[in-house]
Formats: structure tokens, sequence, C-alpha cells
């Protein structure tokens, strides 16, 4: 039921106004409405009941495993937020002298200090506002590269086939043309391919290592040395560091430019479009061209560096440094970790990962690659159960719901048929993971059993299957009033 | 179980060629890849005169799943699209090799479409995945 359905004319949310309520001065009759504003008139308590009643009906992290690979759902600790929330940080205006703000610079420079030693890269910045934005901040930057050395016929970047979808569209977004790199039998990037690939016309390669594949590609220093001696740059897709946090660094790996997911990683909210981080690291050769501003320490005090400090930037992002309250609690996320803790948050995701791998297999699911060790996440293939029952990932997807599981990502990477990427993340236990596995077993006997139910999956929530073909071609999330219209 | 008629030649990208009368090649994807792709929800067509590569991506299908390019078999020039895929994309998933074609190619060298796969090559190629 929407809000406006509780509507009843004349209610009013009046409780906090004062019985004489002055007037406004009065107003040429051109400029008053003819017809109420179509507000909903509710009282006060309806709007708190629908608003609640509504978030009892979502799936969330705080109320469900939420298994959605390559989107790392892990608990946001408490703590972050209760700091970042701290008046100091919110009360300060992002236009004041930086002398006013000094510990929020303070905070801001060790992030990014502490993002360059996770990373391995030479220098930091912060100002992306989220991993699309810091895709295209370093596919921006190599060729700002590339131009400041006239080195302007590489108009070509490398995507291999098992790559985020954005990361063609931020290559294309910077004007490149995008060549696909394909995929080996056993989820690495097929090199032989890649060697062919490659030439005078090559500006980089964008790679993400661990691959979404929820593999790591074993051939990387290969994979690199065969890009840089073409004279191409390479980007890392950190959009998730999970798996390697504290382990290896993609500065080791020999990569140029990478951007890194806070909102990921660093454990902030997301997955409701809100705000995101996406800093970026950088090589040495690529440092002149970073995103402006970023926080220097001059003597002891923090100062933004600018345009002026860096005339070769690739200019700015967003209106001013990036999503503080983001940033901040990302860094009091890693403070809280340490660098012990961030290796522990790789061991554990991991672990968790491979535990649920191996598990499900040995209750009956086909793993894409059953061969090679998972990564922070890994690949189930229902093609099985596609053929010999009609049961298709979405079908279990939907059933998982039933059974108070959020669904894993299904259909991504679109290399794997019939595929779920299952990323349980570091922060479960394993009860939790028991009773997942428990619950796939249950869903793929019904699957063998009775095939048709899970077709019609889910019959616990609020809505049935959803018509997905319709929210595309009629999408309608406009209400009218249909007494009015009528 | 898809199927795949024997009066054309298929790319292993999942595209089919069949060679008109007028010596065209008529160009959609096949019943196993719409089967793959799921409910069709839009298709991107190439632009008539527009000349393509063999090989060379010309086209976007999008279903509720994926988004897909799709390649030219052939080198040659658009001659004619699909008008009717805007409105009823789903004609791909109802008909793939009569009314779901996507564009027709009038070849440089219709030689090239001896390179690609007859029926019973492409259903090996799809059984082995």
């Amino acid at each position: 039921m929407l809000i406006f359905e509780h509507s009843h004319e004349g209610r009013a949310s009046n409780a906090q106004l004062s019985a004489e309520v002055p007037m406004p001065a009065s107003l040429p009759a051109s400029a008053l409405r003819t017809s109420k504003p179509l507000l909903p008139e509710v009282s006060e308590m309806q709007v708190v009941r629908h608003f609640t009643r509504l978030s009892q009906k979502n799936f969330s992290i705080d109320t469900h495993f939420y298994p959605l690979g390559s989107c790392t759902m892990k608990y946001n600790p408490r703590a972050c937020n209760t700091l970042a929330s701290l008046p100091e940080f919110t009360g300060r205006h992002p236009l004041g002298p930086s002398l006013h703000g000094q510990g929020f610079l303070a905070c801001m420079f060790e992030l990014q200090e502490m993002l360059k030693e996770v990373t391995g890269m030479k220098a930091v910045s912060l100002s992306p506002a989220a991993g699309a934005q810091g895709e295209f901040a370093g596919v921006a930057m190599i060729k700002a590269y590339h131009d400041s050395r006239n080195d302007t016929a590489r108009c070509e970047i490398l995507v291999p086939d098992a790559a985020h979808g954005t990361n063609p569209a931020s290559a294309v977004m910077c004007g490149y043309k995008v060549r696909e790199i394909p995929t080996g039998k056993n989820g690495d990037v097929d090199l032989e391919a890649l060697k062919k690939a490659v030439g005078p016309h090559t500006a980089g390669i964008m790679l993400t290592n661990p691959s979404t594949l929820g593999v790591f590609d074993r051939k990387i220093k290969d994979i690199a040395d065969t890009v840089h001696q073409a004279g191409g740059l390479l980007y890392y897709d950190g959009a998730n560091l999970n798996a390697i946090l504290g382990k290896v660094r993609p500065g080791d790996m020999g990569f140029d430019v990478i951007h890194m997911n806070l909102h990921k990683t660093f454990s902030t909210p997301h997955g409701g479009g809100g705000p995101g981080a996406g800093p970026v690291g950088v090589s040495e050769r690529l440092k002149p061209y970073l995103p402006v501003p970023m926080i220097a320490q001059k003597g002891e005090t923090y100062v933004l560096i600018d345009e002026q400090d860096c005339p070769q930037t690739i200019g700015r992002m967003s209106a001013f440094a990036g999503n503080a309250g983001v940033l901040l609690r990302a860094y009091i996320y890693a403070k809280m970790l340490g660098r012990e803790g961030m290796s522990r948050v790789a061991d554990y995701a991991t672990l968790n990962a491979n535990y649920l791998l191996k598990r499900l297999m040995a209750v009956g699911y086909q793993a894409a690659y059953p061969d090679r060790r998972a990564t922070h996440e890994f690949i189930l293939t229902l093609k099985k159960q596609a053929k010999e029952h009609n049961v298709t990932a979405m079908d279990v997807a939907k059933r998982l719901l039933d059974y108070d599981f959020h669904a894993p990502t299904t259909y991504f990477p679109l290399l794997i048929a019939e595929c779920l990427l299952i990323e349980p993340t570091e922060t479960e236990a394993k009860e939790t993971l028991d009773g997942f596995i428990d619950t796939m077993a249950i869903i793929l006997e019904e699957a063998k059993t009775d095939g048709a139910m899970l077709k019609q999956a889910p019959y616990k929530l609020p809505v049935r299957r959803l018509d997905d073909v319709k929210a595309v071609k009629q999408l309608d999330v406009v209400w009218t009033n249909k007494e009015e219209s009528a | 179980m898809s199927n795949t008629p024997d009066d054309r030649k298929y790319a292993e990208s999942h595209e089919w060629a069949l060679l008109e009368d007028d010596g065209t090649i008529r160009v959609g994807i096949t019943d196993h890849a719409q089967e793959l792709l799921g409910d069709l929800v839009f298709v991107e067509l190439p632009q008539v005169g527009q000349s393509v590569g063999k090989g060379e991506e010309c086209s976007v299908v999008e279903s509720v799943k994926a988004a897909s390019d799709i390649y030219s078999p052939i080198s040659g020039e658009i001659i004619a699209i699909n008008e009717s895929l805007e409105d009823e994309p789903e004609m791909i998933n109802h008909a793939p090799y009569e009314d779901g074609w996507i564009f027709i190619v009038q070849p440089i060298d219709p030689n090239e479409l001896d390179e690609l796969l007859d029926d019973e090559g492409y259903q090996a190629f799809i059984d082995e995945d």
C-alpha cells in the first residue's frame, strides 16, 4: 500500500504547529495555486508506521545473510557510523579554511597513506565519488599520460570478457575503443590472445584480479609484462579487495593505476544507490595526473592541494573532496582493523568462500571452476539442473527468498551459463553458512522432485514472481489518483 | 533442445547467416542464443548503409538478464534492418530464424560464408559447451 492510499482529506501532521499559525503575507492571485498540492494527507503516526512496515519487508545485511557476489555485503560496524557522525565532523563546512578542519584533514591524509600502503601504489587521491567515477578517473589518467608524451596513436583499451561491465563503459567514456580479450578454459586470461591483441595502438588493459570468475589470475606477471612491453598501462579494477587485503598488492603485481570501492572492501553502507567512494591510486609515472584536491602535510598542518600544485591534474571529480562521510567511515574501519586485521579479512573472506564452495559441491551443485580455489567469491552453474529439470538459476534465487536468504548474484558474469555468483564475506559465522548450505540442499531436492513449484517462487514475500519483461518495457512508478483521473 | 536449421551457416558467436536468392545475406541470432539470453526487451539495430567487417560488432540485443553484442558474420554493407524489432524485440524469442531476423548484408565476398560452421558443426559446438 502506498502512503497516498492512506490519505484522508483534511488530515495533517500538525502536532508540532502552534495553534495560531501566522498566515504568509498576502500573495497576488496569479501566484496562488488553484488545486491542492499532490501530497498524502496523513498523520505523523501513519507516516511512521508506513515506513517502518516498508523497512520490515526489506532484505538487508542487518537482518539477513546477503551473499550477493561482487557486491561484498558485509557487516558495517556501528562504531564507524557513530564516530563519523560526531558533530565536529558533520558540522564542518567544506568551504571553511583548512585550519578549522585539521582533525578531518588529518584523518583523510592518513586514509590516503593507508590506501597507499595496502595497495602498494605511490600516491592516492580520495576525490572520486564512486567506483565508476574512479574508473573514469583512472582511464583519464592513462589518456593524459599518453597525450603528454604525444603518443596519441594509442586508441584501444583491452578488457577481458570476465571484466565488470563498467570497465568497457569507462573506456568508451574516455574516448577509447574497447577490444575484448577472451578467457581461457581454466578462468585465467587467454595469454596467447592477449599477445596477439597488444601493439602500438594499445593504451592499456583494465583487469580485475581476482577476476569476476572468482579466481586469482596466476599469470598476472606475464600479463603485466606483455602490456608494458607494448607500451600500454595496467589498470586494476579494485572494486573488491577482500581476498587480497594484506596478502598481495596491485602495485607489486605491476599495475599503474587502481580504483578502490571503499564502500565494499572498507565496509561502508551501500547497496541502495547511496553515496560511495572510489579513490584512485597510481604508480610513479601517473602521479602528476591524479584528480584534485588531495591532502598534504606541510610541517605540522594539513592542507588541500589543488590545480596550482598539480598543473597536469585531470581535474576535479566532485564539488569538494569526495564523499566525506563515506571516507571517514572507511578510515575508522581501517583504523579499527589495523595491519593484522586487514590480512584477517582476507583469511576469513576466502575461508568462508571456500568452505561454502566445497560443501555446496558436496550436496550436489556444480562449480564453474571446480579445480580452482575460490577467492572471496565463487560461481555455481545450474546448467545441469536447467537441462534435466528445467530449473534455472533465477528459480533457485527466487526460492532462496522464501527461506529468508537474500539471493546471490544471478547471470553475472555473462560467460557462465545459468550462474550464481556467491560471496559470503568474512563477517558471517559458520552457523549462518551451514544454514545456507542446508537450504541450498533442500532447494536442489525440490528442483528434482517438484521443479514446477520452483518456477512460481517466491511464495512467502509481499509480492510474488515479478514480471521482468513488463518492468523493462512498461515501467510505471508514478502514482496517479485514480479517483481524480477517472 | 534448441533448433538448428540446415539451410544456413553459423558463427561461434551465435549468429546465423542465410544466403538469399539475390545474393544478399540475412542475419539473426540462433535459437540457442535466444534461449540463453531469455526474454529480449531491446534491440539496437545497425544503420542502413553502414559498412561492417566480418566479426565486427554492429548491433546489441538486451534481455532481462544481459546485454549482448551481435557480430556481423560477413563483411559488406548493411542494406536492410528489421525495424519491427524496435517495438517487438520478443520476435527474436518467438521466431529467431524467420520474423526475428536482425539485418541484411550485401556481402563483399560471399565466399566468406564458407568459413562459418554448418548446422552440424554449430550443433556440435554448442553441445560441447
